[in-house]
């Protein structure tokens, strides 16, 4: 700790810290462009620049730069000092040179660090007279806009883009004034991380073109804190609505999970809430093809009727809450809900939730991922299924850059010099998985295997680490078995990371063994398991008495006459004939969904549901983090669209049955916490309703210069409606009460503060740059993060399997895409036009056998249409694999090895983008 | 008692004084150009529209009676309002909004006669703010002096622009 004192006033500060980070850790404000809380300073911009003055009789000082300047203790600074406050005004001045007259036209206006900065420096007349430089702008694809006119120079997005994302196609490129920041040609930015320019670059150069098509001003825009339903990492987000229509997601801040940025699926992958094709009304198949909405009544009366009638299955999903699940349960009772996992699902998942449960390794937040000195990926294509957790690993691979200049004395906020220090060497990243992965660039070590040779290679580490442990017959990938056994074991914070993705439960017993093995050696081992969707964990907290397929069995048996799905869509999850069999058993099927897909179209009634962004619920993410989500907007009077426990609560009225009562959100959480001792906890997760602050005020969703009120719905009443009042959470639909940052963290709807419109606000938010938000960092852990006294529970796994052995046809390997193996974002139309069309991956030997090429197209019985080929040199022989979740695939691949022949009527898609 | 007739008199001298009332709606006042009446929505001198959906005046409204979105012509690149909103029946005909506009689309004018039997029919849609001229301010056109292309006018075409960087170039 050091103190430093700022115009006069005394502060605390950590010493070895920037000056600009300990003024802004004090809410104090001072201009800034080029810093950023994660990528450190570069000293680029000039404009920190601060006085500092030798001790109390230096009245002239001398002017640094705040953020490449180290605090020492009893160091005098001032803000105010006329000469600083002049040059910080000149800085602007000369930036403003250049820049266009956009602002009513940038997508930026309103929310523009730029702007933010000239007004704070006082800045105000053009005094410039020349001509100013111009540029063309560039197609960076359907995510981010490009208008280069606007670029200040100040390099965050290529040292966010390159340094911090590893990307390679944005570059700074030029001479002099010549600068340009954009691709050697026209192109989508490749990144799965490209979104964060929108937020990084601090003016309107890069822009969210998705939200620019239905742009709204930030200070028009009603948002709620809630949770990303992309995957289960659980990033935090600021959905944001106006006029009913969802018009963008921004990245809230978690100190401890995603930080300042979110993937390019996160971002992007939320337009399916406006989808046109959303189920708004309740309906009722009247015959075999047309479906009638009859009003929410008429269709209540009929599912009670059903109910009442005869038994009934319920089918939930790791897509909803844990309190629409847990609802549903309450209402078929236990013995007849199936989580809604499919059947290998739902076996990984109880794996993993028993692994964590066993103790003998810590689960990692992000933070501690960035902190791992070295990773061990085993299986799992995080890139594609956990897409936050990559970006976190490149920052561990940076670890070696840090501790050796910490070593040289080298501030850990000096940027470019730790990266000249450390000349491009990496902390130890190995990565085991099916095919090569777009971040093998950061590994020191790859093994490109079938899951069953991976979860060998993962046994054998283990047994390496510690003999004790089982090691697999007959051979291994030997040398990558002993570096990557000798990294860990050297490591003082070794990370394993595994999931669900490779659809082989021996994969994660094998990675389980690794991290007990280092654990046994007196090691502090971490494991990440990823499951695949934002609520995997919840549903499988929340198991049932039937398994998918026995559900499926009670239907088609006619044991069960009524089936009632939510928020599922059955043939992502079990075979179609199996599906197919159920729901066309004559029984009843009800279907509580969002959005239309195959389940729903096989209903006999249809409930429309909420999206996440129109309802409140919680979700359990990868460290068993239960994080409330609130409802962002009401949905349009005119549709149905109503929380799925809410529908449950009254079918379960129109029914006549008890214990579905509940009276709110708050009612049914305490319920399920009551219920469900492994949900014990999640009342504690965010703030309750009664929630009011020291101000006693509701936190407000809007602005507090939100406009229009008095327009907006003049077109259809001149009298404007009052505000719901909302019973179920601490906010109101309104610009009224307060957003201070005080409030806990879990309950910020979105940071703005005075002088600070634009996403930069956010410090103000936090206990320090950086660090925890002031009202702790949003979620309740579920499952006992640290490695506790149950370490010795943690027996390990003895029965690695047998090594691959191709046979007669090719054995189906699963594998993911960002954009498009998640079913909603999947929906949404940036990521839907960025999604790859259904393709296999054959090795070349293969290919030339079954006499394909690149481009060729194949068929087989197991996939319900044709495929494109890819090949790599990386696939093992006798295998194939094959992309899960896309349209037309099926989701559980077929165990048994299938047979391709070739396709000659296939046309190939036009790809938009060129990958893999 | 001086006071009261003094006050007499000066009611007594009003008789020969100038009408200030006028015979209206017979007899028309005279309503000064620069007055704050009916709000219009007005065209740059090429005829397109003006406004270009920024939502300044919408944000200055003291009594949030402005409500419009953004869209953009696929043609020509232009922003537009894709419906643009006017509550009168709250509108306190303050002209933060005319004061608020970077391109002088919004424009108050001297019409002040807005009476209405039913409020609903005080609720103008953006057919019924936009006129065919460019109002008070007949040279101004925003797209000749800001950066972002549009149809018929390139980069480096606007005002104080200096034609397009080769950032290719390899000149010292
Ligand atoms: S494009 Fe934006 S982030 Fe990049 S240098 Fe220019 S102003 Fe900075
Ligand atoms: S999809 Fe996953 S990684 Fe991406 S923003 Fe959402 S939660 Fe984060
Ligand atoms: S004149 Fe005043 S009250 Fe009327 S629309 Fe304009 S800003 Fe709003
Ligand atoms: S301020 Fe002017 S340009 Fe902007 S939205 Fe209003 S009328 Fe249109
Ligand atoms: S922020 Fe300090 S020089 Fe840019």
């Amino acid at each position: 700790m050091a103190t430093i004192i700022v115009d006069g006033e005394r502060y605390e500060a950590k010493a070895g810290q920037n000056v600009l980070e300990a003024v802004l850790s004090q809410h104090l404000d001072l201009p800034y462009f080029c810093w950023h809380p994660a990528m450190g300073s570069v000293g680029a911009c000039r404009q920190c620049a601060i006085m500092e003055y030798a001790d109390e009789n230096d009245e002239r000082g001398r002017m640094v730069m705040a953020c490449i300047t180290s605090v020492r203790d009893g160091m005098r600074l001032s803000i105010a000092a006329p000469h600083a406050a002049r040059f910080r005004e000149s800085v602007i001045e000369w930036l403003m040179e250049n820049h266009p007259h956009d602002c009513p036209v940038c997508e930026e206006g309103g929310e523009c660090h730029l702007q933010d900065m000239t007004v704070m420096t006082g800045h105000s007349q053009r005094r410039y007279r020349g001509t100013k430089r111009t540029w063309r702008n560039q197609d960076l694809g359907p995510f981010i806009g490009h208008e280069m006119n606007r670029c200040i120079t100040c390099y965050r997005c290529v040292r966010f883009y390159r340094d911090y994302a590893g990307g390679t196609d944005l570059e700074a490129l030029g001479s002099r004034s010549r600068m340009y920041f954009g691709r050697a040609a026209d192109g989508k930015l490749e990144s799965e991380f490209s979104g964060n320019l929108v937020e990084v670059c601090p003016t309107g150069v890069f822009t969210d073109r998705p939200f620019s098509k239905q742009y709204t001003r930030k200070w028009d825009l009603q948002s709620a804190p809630s949770v990303c339903p992309g995957c289960a990492v659980g990033c935090n987000i600021f959905p944001s609505e106006r006029y009913g229509d969802l018009k963008r997601v921004h990245n809230r801040y978690h100190g401890e999970i995603n930080g300042y940025f979110l993937c390019d699926r996160g971002r992007f992958g939320s337009h399916f809430v406006n989808d046109p094709s959303r189920i708004r009304k309740a309906g009722m198949r009247v015959d075999d093809e047309v479906f009638e909405a009859r009003g929410a009544d008429t269709a209540i009366d009929a599912l009670g009727e059903m109910l009442r009638d005869g038994k009934a299955v319920g089918i939930g999903s790791p897509r909803a809450s844990v309190e629409a699940n847990f609802a549903l349960r309450s209402l078929v009772g236990r013995d007849s809900f199936c989580n809604g996992l499919g059947e290998g699902d739902a076996e990984l998942i109880a794996l993993a939730l028993d692994i964590h449960g066993r103790g003998g390794a810590r689960i990692p937040t992000l933070t501690d991922v960035e902190a791992a000195d070295a990773v061990l990926v085993l299986g799992e294509d995080v890139l594609n299924t956990a897409p936050r957790v990559a970006l976190a690993m490149r920052q561990a691979a940076r670890g070696t850059a840090f501790e050796m200049a910490g070593a040289a004395a080298i501030p850990d906020w000096q940027d470019a010099g730790i990266r000249g220090h450390a000349q491009g060497r990496l902390s130890p990243v190995f990565l085991a998985t099916t095919l090569p992965t777009r971040i093998d660039d950061i590994a020191a070590d790859t093994l490109h295997a079938t899951p069953q040779d991976i979860a060998r290679a993962g046994y054998a580490i283990a047994h390496r680490i510690d003999g004790d442990f089982a090691a697999p017959e007959g051979a291994v990938a030997d040398d990558f078995v002993d570096r990557v056994a000798a990294a860990l074991g050297k490591a003082k914070q070794p990370l394993i990371v595994t999931g669900t993705g490779s659809a082989d439960p021996a994969v994660m017993q094998a990675a389980a063994n690794i991290a007990w093995a280092l654990r046994a050696r007196g090691g502090d081992p971490a494991l990440l398991i990823a499951p695949h969707e934002a609520n995997s964990f919840g549903a499988g907290m929340l198991d049932g008495g039937l398994t998918l397929d026995a559900a499926l069995e009670a239907v088609r048996s006619g044991a069960a006459r009524t089936l009632v799905v939510m928020e599922n869509d059955l043939y992502r999850r079990a075979d179609y004939e199996r599906v197919d069999a159920a729901l066309a058993s004559g029984a009843e099927v009800v279907v509580i969904d969002s959005i239309e897909n195959a389940t729903a179209q096989a209903a006999n009634l249809l409930l429309p549901a909420a999206t996440y962004a129109e309802c409140n619920g919680t979700f359990v993410n990868y460290e068993g983090r239960a994080q409330r989500f609130y409802q962002v907007f009401e949905p349009a009077a005119e549709d149905e669209i109503a929380p799925s426990w809410m529908w449950i609560r009254r079918a379960a009225k129109a029914a006549g049955r008890d214990g579905c009562d509940w009276s709110g959100i708050e009612d049914l959480v305490r319920a399920c916490a009551e219920n469900v001792p492994a949900l014990a906890a999640i009342p504690e997760a965010a703030p309750t309703a009664g929630y009011r602050g020291k101000a006693d005020t509701r936190i407000p969703r809007q602005p507090h210069r939100y406009s229009g009120r008095t327009a907006m719905r003049a077109d259809v009443n001149v009298h404007e409606p009052k505000p719901t009042v909302d019973d179920e959470t601490p906010f109101a639909y309104s610009m009224e009460g307060q957003n201070t940052g005080r409030q806990p963290g879990a309950a910020v709807p979105y940071v703005w503060s005075p002088g600070w419109n634009s996403n930069q606000s956010v410090f103000k938010f936090q206990q320090e740059v950086g660090g925890g938000l002031s009202g702790g960092d949003p979620g309740v852990r579920l499952i006992a993060a640290e490695t506790g006294s149950n370490g010795a529970d943690a027996r390990p796994f003895r029965s690695p399997p047998a090594a691959f052995a191709s046979g007669d046809g090719f054995r189906l390997l699963p594998l993911h895409a960002i954009f498009g193996s998640d079913e909603l974002s999947a929906r949404s139309w940036p990521v839907a036009e960025t999604s790859p069309s259904p393709y296999i991956v054959l090795n070349p030997e293969d290919a030339r056998e079954l006499g394909v090429a690149r481009g060729d197209g194949v068929k087989c019985d197991a996939l319900p249409v044709s495929v494109e080929v890819r090949i790599d040199a990386a696939m093992t022989p006798g295998t194939a694999a094959c992309v899960c979740g896309l349209p037309d695939m099926p989701g559980p691949l077929p165990a048994d090895p299938v047979e391709f022949v070739r396709d000659p009527d296939f046309e190939r898609a036009t790809e938009i983008i060129a990958r893999g | 008692m001086w006071s009261q007739l003094r006050t007499i008199w000066t009611v007594f001298q009003h008789t020969f004084m100038r009408n200030e009332t006028v015979e209206y709606p017979d007899e028309m006042p005279y309503a000064a150009p620069r007055y704050r009446g009916r709000i219009i929505l007005t065209r740059d001198p090429d005829g397109e529209e003006r406004c270009v959906a920024c939502n300044l005046c919408a944000v200055a409204c003291p009594v949030d009676c402005i409500a419009l979105q953004k869209t953009e012509r696929e043609e020509d690149g232009r922003w537009y309002p894709e419906f643009f909103r006017i509550n009168f029946s709250r509108c306190i005909m303050c002209g933060m909004c005319e004061e608020a506009c970077p391109t002088y689309a919004i424009q108050l004018t001297p019409d002040f006669e807005l009476c209405e039997f039913n409020r609903d029919s005080m609720v103008y849609e953006k057919e019924h703010l936009l006129i065919n001229g460019p109002g008070k301010y007949p040279d101004y056109s925003f797209w000749g002096v800001a950066g972002k292309t549009i149809e018929g006018k390139d980069k480096g075409e606007a005002l104080n622009e200096a034609p397009p960087t080769d950032h290719r170039s390899l000149l010292p």
